[in-house]
């Protein structure tokens, strides 16, 4: 074989790795992203069915209900909130140490038919004075907090609260 | 008083690093032999002054010193001994020094090993591990002082963030600073080749050990952080592809290419340049490790620094190291002519074929785990890529991957047939098929786990196939196969154990493909069955720890009636900090681990998460296996390098056996 000949031998190798492995990434980007949402983005926008999304938000105060079996395996349903919306809940599983009404959380699985999302993992690995960006960016999005103004106004006010009181305080404080 | 100590010696280390970049350098492209063989002094003082500054910090912590902010921050009184000096570098400040003084240790030991190098060769590599040691000494001084007071003092710390009040991460973090500046050294060589415009076969001895230590290092850090995640997260899975995970995989993908083409360097002095781009893309890859994980980019325990100041300077860091190299690299490389061809058929055309895919698997998770953040950056849009995009995208690429693993060392060098080499892997081939079919059966038509076992099998049957084909297994009478193996290069066996154990972490990865999982909510005095056994929940309680108090559950498992294990997981709450964390209890045989967690309680009901995890601890055993085998490899090049005159007649000698 000439020198020239094993050149272009170990070129084409290397396109057929790189195409391969760029082919591979662009597949698997096609099926496997996980888009957040907030409850308004799943109230506003249409999802496939079946596809899994990240649902993020405060977990709504009062709304935590830890009975009932979901699938024959012990449930716990919640709310989670942006403040403007709400979307119903329902997890098989040991919930993360830092899971609190009135939290931040970020939870991953699918949309059911009936409206409640089913959750396949609830993440809230951090301490409780964090809120995870997706969510602050969502509370932000929905005109209930903005960040600059300090801490969030307690969860329990969430869905009461309207976008336009939230914004006064701003206004006054700047 | 030991603080400012401790600050002074930072300071110390900084100026001498200057000396150690500037000084070697100048001397080495004046040749003049003075300056040059200041690099050795400069590196030895400067990894002392680091020295001093990480032992101020770990006195600090072991007295629990509350005028240091940073000990405030993160310790606590009520926190046992040991926590408190692994604490040292279990934060942002804390970890950047323990990162200066590692970079320390590697100066120093070019400098006092390195005294067979050539000495330009020596005093370029000090001064470039001299300006890694700038850059970083210059990010703590001037964005992450440890050593800041805090004057009236608190009555006492507010504790370190109890996740990491734990053994495995007490020595994750040194392991991988040991692997991630490793590849500073290698680093530091490739950019010394780049300037004196020269690669030769010394060279590639020298990159070798240094990428295999790096190399070993990360595995063991890598695998002890996946452990953890095991043990103490309690989700019951090892491996997340979390993008803390992927920037350390990174560079241990890159490090076992950089390893494989080092080979080739050495023994054919061929894929020069490319060793070299490597040589400098896995640092590239440390170092945005360090961004990812130091900068507070990511959102995970390990992002310590929120402190966009300090993303900044990092971000710049990376910037100038990796720019500046490419840069040299582009300029510097079309100057370093290619020789020794060889065919695609052969011992280099493997490990070409190892470089190109390892590489391919590197270039998919980088973009899978800088995608997300790009995308954000530049569209606001939030998105995720999880678990699935990385399976499906680099399965495809790790099996022609395993595959050649097995064949590869069988191939001799230059040119070879891929017939032969078949012919002595055949009963490899035979025990892989039939491990297929036989675990296809028993996991009830699962494909992708009865691949894994496969794979695992047929990695540890090539190794065998490999050094029963050097010894001669077969060939020859067993008393000189015996003496065979005995006389066989220690680089051989430490190849052979580590793709071994690489079989036995796919193994484990096949075995917890089919592990399960059982969620029960049960009465004290309830049981269940799972895994072939009943659990019995006998009860809950609490229990006072020294610096936690806990919830306890108290479960036995039984086979028929018989009592096998008692376990006790339990949930954590430590006052300061306010916090609550998972303790898992594990009991395993070696071959399976019974794991058991505590959820809530509810109705005078506890919430108990069950898992049967097939062959998990193989993961573990496997990756240290490989790291020994990085070691024993290790073992061998240290005396070659030592006598290469002794390395020739050997040479000889193996040409003519």
């Amino acid at each position: 074989m000439t020198r020239k000949r094993r050149r272009i031998w170990i070129l084409v190798l290397c396109a057929i790795g790189l195409g391969s492995a760029t082919a591979l990434t662009l597949t698997a980007f096609q099926d496997n992203l996980v888009f957040f949402r907030s409850p308004t983005d799943v109230l506003t926008t249409e999802i496939p069915p079946g596809r899994a999304f990240r649902l993020g938000g405060l977990v709504e105060e009062g709304s935590v209900q830890r009975q009932g079996e979901y699938e024959g395996r012990p449930a716990i349903r919640f709310r989670v909130t942006d403040g403007a919306n709400a979307i119903p809940v329902v997890f098989t599983g040991v919930l993360p140490d830092l899971f609190r009404e009135g939290q931040g959380v970020v939870t991953q699985g699918v949309m059911g038919q009936d409206g409640t999302f089913r959750a396949r993992e609830v993440l809230a690995r951090h301490d409780e004075t964090y809120m995870p960006p997706e969510v602050a960016d969502a509370l932000k999005r929905a005109g209930h907090w903005n960040p600059a103004q300090g801490a969030a106004p307690p969860p329990a006010q969430w869905n009461t609260l309207e976008p336009g009181r939230a914004d006064a305080p701003r206004r006054t404080g700047s | 008083m030991i603080p400012e100590l401790g600050h002074f010696a930072l300071v110390l280390a900084a100026v001498l690093a200057v000396a150690q970049s500037s000084v070697p350098l100048i001397g080495a492209q004046r040749a003049d032999a003075r300056l040059m063989t200041l690099g050795a002094p400069l590196a030895l003082a400067g990894f002392i002054a680091c020295a001093i500054a990480f032992f101020a910090l770990m006195w600090s912590y072991a007295v629990n010193d509350t005028t240091v902010v940073n000990v405030v921050q993160n310790s606590h009184s009520a926190k046992p001994m040991l926590f408190k000096i692994t604490g040292t570098w279990g934060n942002h400040e804390g970890s950047m020094v323990l990162w200066v003084m590692v970079l320390g240790i590697c100066s120093a030991a070019v400098a006092a090993f390195g005294r067979d190098l050539p000495s330009a060769l020596q005093a370029r590599v000090l001064s470039v591990m001299g300006m890694i040691s700038v850059g970083f000494l210059a990010f703590i001084l001037i964005t992450s002082n440890p050593f800041e007071r805090v004057w009236p003092p608190p009555p006492d710390g507010q504790g370190l963030n109890p996740l990491l009040q734990d053994i495995g991460l007490a020595i994750h973090p040194p392991l991988l600073y040991l692997g991630y500046v490793g590849y500073a050294v290698t680093f530091a060589f490739a950019v010394a080749a780049l300037i004196e415009g020269r690669v030769d076969a010394a060279w590639g001895r020298w990159v070798r050990p240094w990428s295999l230590a790096a190399w070993s290092f990360l595995t063991m850090g890598i695998s002890i952080g996946s452990w953890w995640a095991y043990y103490e997260l309690g989700w019951g899975g090892y491996w997340f592809w979390d993008p803390v995970e992927n920037a350390s995989l990174l560079p241990w993908l890159a490090g076992a290419a950089l390893l494989h083409s080092a080979i080739v360097v050495e023994k054919r002095e061929a894929l020069k340049i490319w060793t070299v781009l490597l040589a400098l893309l896995a640092f590239a890859l440390s170092l945005l490790g360090t961004f990812l994980v130091r900068s507070g980019v990511l959102n995970s325990v390990h992002a310590f620094a929120s402190d966009p100041a300090r993303g900044v300077f990092i971000l710049a860091l990376l910037g100038i190291y990796v720019a500046g190299s490419l840069a040299l690299f582009a300029w510097r490389a079309p100057a370093m002519a290619p020789q020794g061809h060889f065919a695609p058929i052969s011992r280099e055309g493997a490990l070409v074929l190892n470089n190109l895919l390892l590489c391919s698997i590197c270039a998919v998770v980088l973009v899978g785990t800088l995608y997300p953040l790009f995308l954000d950056l530049l569209t606001g849009q939030m998105i995720s890529v999880g678990p699935p995009f990385f399976n499906s995208a680099t399965f495809p690429l790790a099996i022609p991957l395993i595959i050649a693993m097995a064949a590869g060392p069988l191939m001799p060098w230059k040119r070879a047939q891929l017939f032969p080499v078949l012919q002595r892997l055949w009963w490899a081939m035979a025990i892989t098929l039939a491990v297929f079919l036989l675990a296809l059966f028993l996991s009830g038509w699962a494909v992708l786990p009865a691949l894994g076992f496969a794979a695992g099998i047929w990695l540890i049957a090539g190794a065998a196939a490999d050094i029963g084909d050097r010894v001669g297994v077969g060939r020859t009478r067993l008393a000189n196969a015996w003496n065979r193996a005995k006389g066989l290069p220690r680089a051989a066996w430490g190849a052979a154990i580590a793709h071994a154990g690489m079989g036995i972490t796919i193994l484990g990865v096949a075995g917890m493909g089919l592990a399960t999982e059982k969620l029960v909510a049960l009465p004290p005095g309830g049981s269940t069955q799972f895994a072939g056994y009943e659990w019995r929940l006998d009860g809950v309680r609490d229990f006072m720890g020294p610096n936690y108090t806990a919830r306890k559950a108290t479960i036995t498992v039984l086979d028929n009636g018989r009592v096998v294990h008692v376990m006790e997981p339990s949930k954590r709450f430590f006052p300061t900090g306010r916090t609550t964390t998972t303790e898992t209890a594990i009991r395993t045989n070696l071959i399976r681990d019974l794991y058991a967690v505590i959820g809530e309680e509810r109705d005078g009901e506890a919430v108990l998460r069950l898992h049967d995890n097939f062959l998990a601890p193989w993961l573990w055993i496997g990756s240290l296996i490989m790291a020994l085998g990085g070691a024993i490899s290790l073992s061998d090049r240290r005396i070659r390098v030592a006598a290469p005159a002794r390395r020739r007649m050997e040479n000889e000698a193996g040409a003519r056996a």
